[in-house]
């Protein structure tokens, strides 16, 4: 992957308080104004939060009149991948216990029907 | 190896697995059709399964329990959706309680297992899908991206799939 990519999106994560802005727009998209109502910062100090979750493709950001609205969804996508790989893990075990079973048994075990 | 090939779509929460074992169709089907022989494969090496049920028909149900390595009971099962021996089984894979009943609230996976005679064997196709973007979600509500920063050594390999 990207070096750079890899830096902003590990970056965007190790701050608390971007955590848990990533956390609120995957439940549903937010307006940034929504949003700072949470912290004890200022407006603007949020909208850069959101700004580095955005530079990162952690969060997307459109806007609707005056508002402009986050929503978090690479992420869920990139927890799918992870969940696929443990997944994939358990059944890599699994073959492999097949294939272990298999080999161990005595030709004489199998029926031979080709 | 048995294992050829390993195709993740993201998109449609489905794992494709293609393994090809040197032995015949009905040899093959033998390992998830014969109890005993399940449950020498099913569970990892460190919680060995037991299979306490084992209906392969349809509506049927499989019933089986891990014992980890401290004794920790895991209980699980799968629900036979169809079955045709010796080339097609397709179920639905679930977490149990201590009653070996499905957990609703878990998420949930589907397996398609396909076998098929080849020249030199057996393929066998494994198909496991996550059953819906609920179950997505709960797996989200159980902090996974709050971990994912402790979890930052899995990420490159993600984000370049």
């Amino acid at each position: 992957m990207d070096e750079k990519r890899a830096d902003a999106f590990f970056h965007a994560l190790s701050d608390g308080t971007r955590r848990d802005i990533l956390r609120r727009v995957l439940a549903g998209e937010h307006s940034v104004t929504a949003l700072a109502e949470h912290y004890p910062m200022s407006f603007a100090a949020v909208q850069k939060h959101v700004a580095v979750l955005e530079r990162a493709g952690l969060v997307t950001k459109r806007r609707s009149g005056r508002e402009s609205l986050a929503s978090g969804d690479v992420e869920a996508v990139r927890t799918v991948a992870s969940l696929l790989r443990e997944f994939e893990d358990v059944w890599r075990g699994r073959v492999a216990g097949i294939d272990s079973l298999l080999a161990h048994e005595t030709p004489a075990d199998t029926t031979s029907t080709d | 190896m048995p294992l050829t090939d390993v195709t993740t779509d993201i998109d449609n929460r489905t794992l494709t697995m293609t393994c090809d074992f040197p032995v015949t169709p009905e040899r093959l089907w033998q390992v998830w059709a014969d109890p005993r022989q399940l449950e020498k494969w099913w569970g990892p090496e460190s919680h060995p399964a037991r299979v306490t049920e084992h209906d392969l028909t349809p509506g049927g149900l499989v019933k089986y329990h891990m014992t980890g390595p401290d004794g920790e009971i895991y209980p699980g099962g799968w629900e036979v959706i169809a079955v045709d021996p010796p080339h097609r089984l397709e179920a639905r894979d679930f977490f149990a309680d201590a009653d070996g009943n499905p957990v609703d609230t878990a998420p949930q996976s589907r397996m398609l297992i396909e076998i098929t005679a080849t020249e030199g064997g057996s393929r066998m196709v494994n198909t496991s899908t996550w059953e819906s973007a609920e179950d997505m979600q709960n797996v989200l509500d159980m902090g996974v991206v709050e971990g994912s920063s402790s979890a930052i050594g899995q990420l490159d390999a993600l984000l370049a799939a």
